[in-house]
C-alpha cells in the first residue's frame, strides 16, 4: 500500500506526494502528456529530441545539470510513444533545488540554436547506435509499420526517419514546447524524505506562478480490427534466422489488458514459461525465444520473438509455436499455473515498489492513467482473473487474422 | 516577484555525515559466515551464496561460467523444468553470476515464500548433477548467442582491449570463443563444481525483511553438514601480458555506422593509495554526466550518444577505460578529443567551482546508493570479498571531500600521459 497525498494548483499542475521518512533523498517526478503518439506524422522523433533540449538551460537557469549536480543530484529522463518523464533523485535536504529547476524548464526553455543543432548530432548517434549499427535493429521499425496502418504507434520513439530529425527548426521546437509542456498537461509527484505541507509551500512557490497553458486534447485515429494476417520477409547480414510475431491486444486501461498480460506470463515469463521449456528444451527449435508486450496506453503489440537454430526452417518454427498458441486457445489452464503467474504479478508489483523512484515515477503515471489510487489496486486487477477469461482472450488475441509476422532471415 | 536566476541555498556534500550501517554477523553451526542487513519496510529478501568459483580458478576457458549456470539445471531429485516451475510458481529470482574472483547464487522472494523456497537453493547448490544434454543445449545457445554479439562493435571492443591490457591467457584478458564452448565437458564442470563450491569455501549475505526464524533455516539447508567436504583454494597473482603495440585499427563490419572507441591504460587496484583518488579523478575526466568527455564530445561536438570512463574493480590488477561508440568518420577526432582532455587535467589544475561540483555529486550519489538493505549489503559484501572493513569506505569519502587541485594535478601527470594508452578502433 503505497500512501500518498494529492492536490491541485490553480494553474492545473496535479501535484502528488508520497512521504518515506526511512531515506534521507527525495525524488522530484515531472511526467508531460505528450509521447511520440502525438506528433505530426511528417515530424516524427521529435517529443525524444525535445526531451534532449529540456536539458540545454532554461529562461533563467543557463545549464540544468550543474546546479543539480552540486546540489548532490541525478537526473534522467525517458520518452516513450505514450508519454515523457523527467526525474529527479537528490538529497532531501536540498530538495527546492529540484523544484526551481523543473519549474523554470516548464516556464520556459532558453530555446537555443547551438543546443538544437548539437543535439540533432547526438540523437543521430543514438538512433544509429541502437537501431541501425546493431543486428536486427531494424525490425521494430519494420514491425510497427507492419501491425499499424493508422495509429501513430506505426512509428517508432526515435522517429520514423533520420531526416526527420535533421530537418527539425527552432519555431517547430518552439511550438511543441508551448503545446505539450504546460502545467496543466504534466503530474509532478515528489517522494521521499519531505512532508505534504512542504511540497504544497514549494510547488506553490516554484509553479505557481506559471501560466496554465491549453489542455492539450488528444485525438488520435484508433487502428481498425486488422482483416487479415500480414506478413513479410527480411533478409540481412545477421548470423541466425529470427521470427517474430505481434498480435494487436488491449489499450492499458482496458479490463481485458490484464488477462493479456497474464497470457503474455504464461508463454513467455520465467524459464518455466511455456514457449521457452517446449520450444528451446524440448523441441530445440530456438535458441531463446521470448513474449512481451510494452504496455502502451494504446492498443498495443503482444510480440513473441525468438532467434531458430541452426538448421531449422522457419516454417518449422512457426508451426511449433502455433500449437503453443493453440493449446492455450482449445484447453483451459490450470489453477496452478495461473496461481503461478499471479504469483510472480504480486512479487514483481513488490519489487517494484521497493524503489523509492519507482514508486514516484508509477505515482505519476497511475495518475496518468486516471487516478494515481489505481497503483494501489493494480493487484487486485490480477487476482480477479479467471481460467475462463484468460481461455477466451487467448482465442481472440491469438487469432490468425490478427497476426503480424517478420521473418528474418540470415542472408549467407 | 521571485528572482529565478537565483539558485535556492543547498547544503553541501562536505557537511553530509554518511554512515555506513553495520551489519550483523552469525555463524552457521559448520562454520559458513552469514552477513545480515536487516530491514522492515517490505515484504522482500535478499539471500546471495558467494563462492571463490570465478573465472580465475579455470582450467578451461568457460568452465567457471558454464559450472555456475548449469548447477540449476537438473538435481539428483529435480531436473530443470521442476526446479524452475518451482521458483516461479512462488514468484521467485533465482539468479547466477560468475565473475573474474567468484561465482554467486542470488534468491529474491517475498519475504512469506522464504521458508518453502529453501529446500530447492539447497538442492542447487549441493546436489547439481550436470546433466549432458542440459550442456549441450548450452553450448548451441551460446554459440548462437556469441555470433550474435560478434557482430556488434561494442562487444567485439571490450573483448580486444581487455586481451591488450592483460593477454590472451589471462582471466581479465580471456574471452569465450567457439571452440572453448565446443571443448566444454560435465566431468570437466563436475570437477570445478566440487572443489569451489564448498561449505568452508561459502559465504552468505541476506538482506531485506527476514523471517525470524532465518538463521535456524539457514544452519537446516546450508549449515549442518559439511557438504562438498572442505577444500582449500590457492589464489595466486598471475602475471599479466600486456600487448606491445599501442594502437589498434579492426574492421569488423564494412557497413557499420559506428566506430567503437577504447582508450585505456593498467591502474593499480584498489590497495593502492592512489585509487580512492583516482576516483574522483575520473569522475571529473569521464564519470558521471557533467565530466569533461561527455561536456566536450557529446554535447559540444555530438560526435556520440554517450562517453564515459571508468575504473575497472578487479581484484588483482586495475585498468582505466574510456568507452563511446562514436559515428564513423568522427573516431579519430574522438580519440583526439580524448588525448587533449586527458592533456588538459595534466597541464590545468582543475578549477575550485568544477572541484566543488564532483565533490557534491559524488556524496550525494553515495548517498543514494546507500538507501535501503539490498544497497547496503552490496555495498557491505564488496568490503568483505575484497578483506576490507568500514574503514577503506569512510577513507574514500574523506578523500572526496578533501583532495586538492594540485593532488589531482599531480596525479594527471602521473597517469594521464596519452603514449601510455592503448587505442582502439572497432568498426
Amino acid at each position: 500500500m503505497i500512501h500518498y497525498n494529492k492536490f491541485t494548483l490553480a494553474n492545473g499542475l496535479r501535484v502528488i506526494v508520497h512521504e518515506d521518512h526511512t531515506t534521507p533523498m527525495a525524488v522530484v517526478n515531472v511526467l508531460y502528456d505528450v509521447g511520440a503518439r502525438d506528433e505530426n506524422p511528417a515530424q516524427t522523433g521529435f517529443a525524444h529530441l525535445f526531451e534532449h533540449l529540456m536539458f540545454g538551460g532554461s529562461i533563467n537557469i543557463p545549464t540544468y545539470d550543474e546546479p543539480l549536480q552540486m546540489a548532490g543530484g541525478e537526473n534522467n529522463a525517458y520518452t516513450t510513444s505514450d508519454l515523457t518523464n523527467y526525474y529527479i533523485q537528490l538529497p532531501a535536504e536540498n530538495i527546492e533545488t529540484g523544484f526551481w529547476l523543473e519549474s523554470d524548464r516548464m516556464l520556459s526553455l532558453a530555446f537555443d540554436e547551438k543546443s538544437l543543432d548539437v543535439q540533432r548530432k547526438v540523437v543521430s548517434e543514438e538512433f544509429k547506435e541502437h537501431y541501425i549499427n546493431k543486428p536486427y535493429g531494424d525490425v521494430w521499425h519494420k514491425m510497427r509499420e507492419l501491425a499499424y496502418t493508422t495509429h501513430p504507434y506505426r512509428w517508432m520513439t526515435i522517429g520514423k526517419e533520420l531526416s526527420h530529425i535533421e530537418n527539425a527548426k527552432l519555431e517547430d521546437v518552439k511550438a511543441f514546447f508551448f503545446k505539450y509542456y504546460r502545467p496543466v498537461n504534466a503530474i509532478l509527484a515528489v517522494g521521499g524524505n519531505v512532508t505534504v505541507e512542504q511540497v504544497k509551500a514549494l510547488a506553490e512557490k516554484w509553479f505557481g506562478d506559471i501560466p496554465s497553458g491549453e489542455k492539450y486534447q488528444r485525438n488520435l485515429p484508433a487502428e481498425p480490427p486488422q482483416p487479415a494476417a500480414h506478413k513479410l520477409e527480411i533478409k540481412a547480414n545477421v548470423p541466425l534466422d529470427a521470427l517474430y510475431k505481434c498480435y494487436h491486444m488491449y489499450a492499458r486501461t482496458d479490463k481485458r489488458y490484464y488477462a493479456a498480460d497474464l497470457i503474455s506470463d504464461i508463454l513467455g515469463g520465467g524459464s518455466s514459461s511455456r514457449l521457452h521449456q517446449v520450444l528451446v528444451k524440448e523441441k530445440k527449435l530456438f535458441s531463446n525465444i521470448e513474449c512481451y508486450h510494452f504496455g502502451s496506453l494504446d492498443a498495443g503489440l503482444m510480440t513473441i520473438e525468438g532467434k531458430l537454430v541452426k538448421g531449422i526452417k522457419m516454417k518449422d518454427a512457426e508451426k511449433a509455436i502455433q500449437q503453443e498458441l493453440e493449446k492455450l486457445q482449445n484447453e483451459v489452464i490450470s489453477e496452478r499455473e495461473l496461481q503461478k503467474v499471479k504469483n510472480r504479478v504480486e512479487s514483481l508489483l513488490a519489487f517494484e515498489d521497493m524503489s523509492l523512484l519507482n514508486r514516484a515515477n508509477n505515482l505519476a503515471f497511475y495518475e496518468l492513467l486516471g487516478d494515481a489510487a489505481l497503483m494501489n489496486r493494480e493487484f487486485e486487477n490480477y487476482e480477479v482473473v479467471t481460467a475462463a477469461e484468460l481461455h477466451e482472450e487467448a482465442k481472440l488475441l491469438f487469432d490468425e487474422k490478427n497476426s503480424n509476422t517478420i521473418y528474418y532471415y540470415a542472408a549467407n | 516577484m521571485m528572482n529565478r536566476t537565483i539558485a535556492p541555498p543547498i547544503k553541501d556534500a562536505v557537511d553530509f555525515d554518511i554512515k555506513l550501517k553495520p551489519y550483523e554477523q552469525f555463524t552457521l553451526d559448520n562454520g559458513i559466515p552469514v552477513y545480515v542487513m536487516k530491514s522492515e519496510e517490505q515484504d522482500t529478501l535478499q539471500l546471495e551464496l558467494v563462492f571463490p568459483a570465478g573465472s580465475w580458478y579455470e582450467s578451461e576457458v568457460l568452465e567457471a561460467t558454464a559450472t555456475n549456470f548449469l548447477m540449476k539445471n537438473g538435481t539428483s531429485k529435480h531436473t530443470a523444468q521442476e526446479i524452475n516451475e518451482n521458483i516461479d510458481y512462488h514468484g521467485a529470482y533465482l539468479n547466477r553470476n560468475a565473475y573474474h574472483e567468484n561465482a554467486t547464487y542470488t534468491l529474491h522472494c517475498l519475504t512469506k515464500h522464504t521458508e518453502v523456497l529453501l529446500p530447492m537453493l539447497q538442492e542447487v547448490i549441493l546436489d547439481p548433477i550436470f546433466p549432458e544434454e542440459e550442456l549441450s543445449l548450452y553450448k548451441q545457445n551460446q554459440k548462437q548467442k556469441l555470433a550474435v554479439n560478434l557482430l556488434k562493435c561494442d562487444f567485439v571492443g571490450n573483448r580486444f582491449i581487455d586481451k591488450y591490457l592483460f593477454g590472451d591467457f589471462h582471466p581479465y584478458g580471456r574471452v569465450s570463443t567457439m571452440m572453448a564452448y565446443d571443448a566444454l565437458q560435465t566431468e570437466g564442470l563436475q570437477a570445478f563444481y566440487k572443489k569451489h563450491y564448498t561449505y568452508n569455501n561459502c559465504k552468505i549475505f541476506v538482506a531485506g525483511n527476514l523471517p525470524p526464524n532465518t538463521i535456524a533455516l539457514l544452519n537446516t539447508y546450508f549449515g549442518s553438514t559439511k557438504w562438498n567436504g572442505e577444500t582449500n583454494l590457492v589464489k595466486l597473482d598471475l602475471p599479466i601480458q600486456p600487448a606491445e603495440e599501442k594502437k589498434f585499427r579492426i574492421f569488423n563490419d564494412e557497413n557499420g555506422v559506428q566506430g567503437a572507441v577504447r582508450v585505456a591504460r593498467h591502474f593499480p587496484n584498489r590497495y593502492h593509495p592512489d585509487f580512492p583518488k583516482m576516483l574522483v579523478l575520473n569522475t571529473i575526466f569521464g564519470g558521471y554526466f557533467g565530466s569533461r568527455l561527455m561536456s566536450n564530445i557529446r554535447e559540444e561536438k555530438g560526435y556520440t550518444y554517450g562517453i564515459y570512463s571508468q575504473l575497472y574493480n578487479f581484484r588483482q590488477t586495475s585498468a582505466l577505460n574510456i568507452q563511446t561508440e562514436a559515428g564513423r568518420d568522427v573516431c579519430e577526432a574522438t580519440i583526439d578529443e580524448i588525448y587533449k582532455e586527458l592533456l588538459r587535467l595534466q597541464n590545468e589544475p582543475v578549477p575550485k567551482e568544477e572541484l566543488d561540483l564532483v565533490r557534491n555529486y559524488m556524496i550525494g550519489s553515495i548517498l543514494g546508493d546507500l538507501d535501503g538493505a539490498f544497497q547496503l549489503i552490496q555495498r557491505w559484501k564488496n568490503l568483505i570479498l575484497n578483506d576490507l572493513d568500514e574503514n577503506y569506505f569512510y577513507n574514500n569519502i574523506k578523500t572526496i571531500k578533501t583532495i586538492t587541485a594540485e593532488e589531482l594535478q599531480q596525479l594527471a601527470k602521473q597517469y594521464f600521459t596519452p603514449g601510455d594508452f592503448y587505442e582502439l578502433v572497432v568498426i
